[in-house]
């Protein structure tokens, strides 16, 4: 293209271009890389550098720099029943989270018509109100004397008689606050998928599960490990769910980082549980897009 | 501390008639920030801190003369306003008296969250930007201790003499020559009335013995400030929790280990238990006198036989501020009696100034009697300021009470 249009620019020669489109392609990308520096490369090496710091003796909750790579284990002996019920929730809440949003997305993608855009604000539109108060309203939604509640009681499929302030309600919760981040990307998958290939697969006798089964399914998997990803990493740190919906007994990481982080001002062990909980999550993502042999989606 | 004031509260949850811990909130809202200065700043300030730790607090020129301004940080709701208009009348008095501009800012809601907010700067040796600043007694103390508050001078503050003698010769602040105190209340029992009847036949409660009654189990709450929850649990063993050692200590923590494990409290709270008690999950709370007033007649509050925590919110004025002797304008007159009197009518708080009763008489006779802003020899006698401690204890009891609470 540059050899045919006789602008001064293209009597130039080439590789003079191809250096300056080069420069042009780093000068885009340098806002971005430039926010990448400061707003994650900068604090995470210092997030790290505070995880090592030790203790000055003799003056709780002061510290300074050091090598203190004890801090890791001390924090993972004190609290994995926290990092492992963080996982535990999280997964729970994302495999409900794709059963519920998987037939909705599909039911958007394919049968909804002319609803499909009030249906796609309708699925956003709980974002438009604080999280916080979000998670509130579950508070008297879940409550004792509640209808749910109540229900299920005289039915005694309720353990200790309550939902509130149980693991129940945090996984439902989590569930609940995420689940557009779920329907989203399934959707995004799902619409892209032509029928007629539905079509043909049934005109090659397929049934509709099989059809499902070898056609949709796998079309629409970018969606499903975008869609997980995304509900399971902010879950899986999430605090507030636990906080309010949960009971002593149901404390995630989130928690117990944010408690560091404030009641102690145990700076190191705050830092160290965040970067075990950003490693840890880093290696489930790993194998996990290994096993769906998405890599190049994500 | 605003975890004991449900109206803001209630503005935040608004329909959901439910009230919101704001101390959670302005935590969930503020971690981030908090990360991001412990990160930013690699968290400098702990390796500077060892440069602080003297008690001589450094003072700023100061500009009260040529700059009639005062910043002042309190906690929400904690003073009296004008529900029609909204602006607040003892500080638009005090303003006109004084010609000094008062910037009144509700930014302290939580202890140890405002102290993260403001801490790298103060160990820094940087002013942060306000000139009065209010803590619960072991916040101040800590603040004492590292030197970030100025000593008053107290010939500007002649009202001082009013400082009734139950709030004089603290621990931390032997001759209060660096805080005054704002307002104090209770950590007392509170329930739903109707509710406990139901399930133990009864509409009142004096004893922790209720409290743990197993026809409770499961509908019972208790605070998450330790020094509260804690002052009662030990005062219930039958230790001073003015003055208990580490083993009475540990002895409480068992007690509440063994609760929480059992499934008799249901949850640790900041205020989240007011609208817990209004729904009905929870019948019976260790909770704030202020709170449970503020909740009505349909609800009961009692300091427990064995005893329940007296706390007082002090006024201090941090290092390096630049208006001090405008603070300790504002200090003389809010313990003018009349002017306290008015404040406290409002908040229902217990105020610490002497002459405030009688004061009270002119503006609401009812409020005069009242023990919860008032309390008398007998009430205060079965209350416990919590005892003071040393970082080191500090840090060891919040860690073991954060542990038999889930974190």
């Amino acid at each position: 293209m540059v050899a045919v249009v006789p602008t001064s620019a293209a009597a130039q020669p080439a590789s003079v271009m191809a250096q300056r489109r080069g420069r042009t392609g780093y000068l885009l990308l340098f806002p971005g890389m430039a926010w990448l520096a400061v707003f994650f490369a900068i604090p995470f090496v210092t997030l790290f550098l505070t995880s090592l710091q030790k203790p000055i003796p003799g003056k709780p909750g002061k510290y300074t720099s050091g090598l203190q790579f004890s801090n890791y284990a001390d924090a993972l002996v004190e609290y994995w029943p926290q990092f492992l019920r963080s996982f535990v929730y999280a997964g729970i809440a994302t495999l409900l989270a794709l059963v519920i949003a998987y037939p909705l997305a599909y039911f958007i993608a394919f049968r909804a018509g002319r609803w499909r855009g009030l249906m796609l604000v309708l699925v956003i539109a709980p974002s438009f109100a604080s999280f916080l108060l979000r998670t509130y309203a579950w508070k008297t939604i879940l409550a004792d004397e509640g209808v749910i509640t109540s229900t299920l009681n005289s039915l005694h499929l309720l353990p200790d008689g309550r939902i509130l302030n149980t693991g129940i309600a945090v996984v439902a919760g989590l569930t609940y606050n995420f689940l557009p981040f779920m329907i989203l990307p399934l959707y995004a998958a799902l619409e892209r998928v032509d029928p007629r290939l539905i079509e043909a697969a049934g005109d090659l006798y397929a049934s509709p599960q099989t059809a499902f089964r070898k056609v949709t399914w796998p079309l629409s998997m970018p969606g499903v490990v975008a869609g997980t990803l995304l509900t399971f990493i902010p879950a899986a740190g999430d605090y507030i769910n636990a906080e309010l919906l949960g009971s002593t007994k149901d404390r995630m990481i989130g928690n117990v980082i944010q408690t560091n982080f404030i009641e102690f001002r145990d700076y190191p062990t705050a830092s160290a549980l965040s970067i075990v909980l950003m490693a840890a999550i880093l290696v489930l993502v790993f194998t996990y897009i290994r096993r769906a042999g998405t890599e190049d989606l994500v | 501390m605003s975890s004991k004031r449900p109206e803001a509260v209630a503005a935040i949850a608004g329909a959901m008639k439910s009230s919101v811990s704001r101390r959670r909130i302005l935590q969930a809202a503020g971690l981030g920030g908090v990360a991001m200065v412990a990160a930013a700043c690699g968290a400098s300030g702990a390796d500077d801190a060892e440069a602080t730790g003297s008690p001589s607090a450094a003072s700023a020129e100061d500009m009260s003369d040529t700059d009639k301004m005062l910043n002042w940080s309190n906690w929400p709701l904690y003073i009296d306003i004008d529900d029609e208009s909204g602006t607040r009348p003892s500080l638009e008095e005090f303003q006109k008296q004084s010609g000094v501009t008062v910037t009144y800012t509700e930014d302290v809601n939580d202890n140890n969250e405002f102290y993260a907010k403001v801490r790298t700067q103060l160990e820094q040796g940087q002013d942060i930007g306000r000139d009065l600043v209010v803590l619960t007694d072991w916040m101040a103390a800590l603040w004492l201790q590292n030197g970030f508050a100025q000593k008053l001078d107290k010939s500007l503050i002649p009202n001082s003499a009013n400082l009734l003698p139950a709030w004089q010769g603290v621990s931390f602040d032997p001759n209060r020559d660096y805080t005054l105190p704002w307002q104090s209340g209770f950590g007392a029992l509170g329930w739903n009335k109707a509710a406990l009847q139901e399930a133990i036949g009864t509409d009142t409660m004096s004893s922790l013995d209720q409290l743990f009654n197993p026809a409770l189990s499961g509908r019972v709450t208790v605070l998450s400030e330790m020094r509260d929850t804690m002052g009662i649990l030990i005062a219930y063993q039958g230790n001073d929790p003015s003055n208990f050692t580490d083993d009475q200590f540990s002895q409480a923590i068992e007690l509440l280990t063994q609760q929480v494990d059992s499934g008799q409290i249901r949850q640790v709270t900041g205020n989240d238990y007011a609208g817990a008690l209004e729904s009905g999950d929870v019948i019976a709370v260790i909770g704030w006198s202020g709170d449970m007033i503020q909740l009505g007649e349909d609800f009961g509050v009692a300091l427990p036989e064995t005893g329940g925590t007296l706390w007082t919110d002090n006024m201090l004025v941090p290092a390096l501020a630049q208006h001090k002797k405008n603070a300790e304008l504002v200090m003389n007159y809010y313990y003018d009696p009349a002017v306290a009197a008015e404040v406290a009518a409002y908040v229902q708080y217990i105020s610490p100034v002497a002459g405030a009763k009688e004061a009270m008489a002119a503006i609401d006779p009812a409020l005069v009697d009242n023990q919860w802003i008032f309390p008398n020899e007998e009430t205060l006698s079965n209350s416990y300021v919590f005892m003071t401690l040393t970082p080191e204890q500090q840090d060891q009891y919040e860690r073991s009470f954060q542990k038999a609470i889930g974190n």
